[in-house]
């Protein structure tokens, strides 16, 4: 085979490959809608955060606006300190409050920003006050299920 | 008298074994001075760069077809297969995510790794084998070229320079299998496969984890072939021995390196 012809194969072969990679990248992966350039770090402290994960959305009215980049135990206060990402083209008021929710009844979970009133706006390092921890399915079905008791309780003695 | 004779077949026993242990320890050494010769002696296969294309055409392009049918297979296979237990859990949407995630973290990177060591490398072994049984390679040195760096080392850097790029073609092909199946034969929801797919890959832990594996197995398979090549015994039984060790050495390293390189990627994130 001529020398040509092989360069032209070779040359056919490496723009796929990069082609295919590009693919991966764009098309399979988050390279086009990730941005970790410009975002500002925001704390909050949650009694109990669930499943929450590494690298989970930070929702607002639906719409992702950052991430989850830590997530510590404080040693003092016994509670989990999240930290995270947000997008710097969205601002919120400091009285923001970050609640710990789940996308459907198996999905993973996400934190849900809830805008507060304040003319002051979030800035790089600000601590949210108000949080609301995961509801755990555990505690909730033990909650259900005194209530439940205790109604069947009442009933008996109203009688 | 019977404890003389029992005496010298344990001491026998022991000598053989002592032999094989040291026999393998040494190829392993020699393996390895041979690694660091090769890299040593590169200069030419980048200079010279026509010698390595030529070895890129024969290593990489002429596993195109087998890559890409069984990457495309594979996809479609994983379509099928993922959307019949997805659907159990109502989940069908999360096909995309199954696909690629499987694909461009293990199946991609494994199995083109897999199909390059069985199409590529026992061809580098046989060709470089059949080389030294007809004294070419003697004639090289006779005529002071380095055959490490003539012949083996331009087949060395295609096999590594081939490798990431089947893998990722093979990936590819492979979501495009599981979208055909997925959405364009079952008709899972077309934006939900996507989106779901691309919220879920990242692409420096999924995808560049992925195309770093094929990278290292490109080294290790290519490796293998050149040394096996290189070490066959210069007789047509050494050649298809040597061949045949590449296959079934390459396959074994492909699949415990990808354990490591597995335990050391993804369990380091999951775990916080």
């Amino acid at each position: 085979m001529k020398r040509a012809t092989i360069d032209i194969w070779v040359g056919i072969f490496v723009a796929a490959g990069f082609a295919g990679l590009l693919f991966l990248a764009l098309k399979v992966g988050n390279l086009a809608s990730f941005s970790t350039a410009q975002a500002y770090q925001v704390q909050a402290k949650f009694a109990n955060i669930g499943g929450l994960k590494v690298r989970a959305p930070i929702k607002s009215a639906g719409v992702v606006v950052g991430r989850v980049s830590s997530v510590m135990f404080d040693n003092e206060s016994y509670e989990a300190i999240v930290t995270f990402n947000v997008d710097a083209q969205y601002k919120f008021p400091r009285d923001t409050s970050a609640k710990i929710l789940t996308s459907g009844l198996l999905g993973e979970q996400y934190v849900g920003l809830e805008a507060g009133g304040d003319g002051v706006m979030l800035k790089e390092g600000d601590r949210l006050r108000l949080t609301q921890s995961a509801v755990v399915l555990e505690n909730l079905i033990s909650q259900f299920l005194f209530n439940k008791a205790a109604e069947g309780k009442e009933g008996k003695d109203g009688k | 008298m019977a404890e003389r004779t029992l005496l010298a077949g344990l001491r026998q026993w022991l000598e053989s074994l002592g032999h094989m242990a040291s026999s393998k320890i040494w190829r392993l050494g020699f393996a390895a001075r041979f690694f660091v010769y090769i890299l040593l002696h590169s200069g030419t296969a980048f200079r010279r760069f026509g010698l390595t294309i030529r070895e890129i055409y024969f290593a990489g392009v002429l596993s195109l077809i087998i890559i890409l049918v069984s990457g495309l297979f594979v996809g479609m296979v994983l379509g099928l297969q993922g959307y019949d237990t997805l659907q159990r859990y109502g989940s069908s949407e999360a096909l995309g995510i199954l696909v690629a995630l499987s694909l461009v973290r293990e199946l991609g990177p494994v199995v083109a790794g897999l199909l390059f060591a069985s199409r590529a490398g026992s061809a580098i072994t046989a060709e470089i084998g059949l080389m030294k049984a007809t004294e070419q390679i003697a004639a090289m040195e006779m005529m002071a070229v380095d055959p490490i760096a003539r012949v083996v080392a331009p087949r060395f850097w295609a096999g590594v320079i081939s490798m990431p790029l089947l893998a990722a073609l093979f990936s590819a092909m492979g979501i495009f299998g599981g979208y055909l199946v997925g959405v364009q034969l079952i008709g899972v929801d077309e934006g939900a496969f996507w989106s779901q797919m691309q919220s879920s890959v990242d692409v420096r832990e999924d995808i560049m984890n992925g195309v770093i594996k094929s990278v290292v197995f490109g080294v290790a398979v290519t490796w293998i072939a050149v040394f096996e090549g290189y070490d066959a015994p210069p007789t047509a039984e050494g050649v298809s021995g040597a061949t045949t060790r590449t296959v079934v050495t390459s396959s074994l390293a492909i699949l415990a390196l990808d354990f490591v390189l597995t335990a050391l990627m993804f369990t380091g994130g999951n775990a916080r």
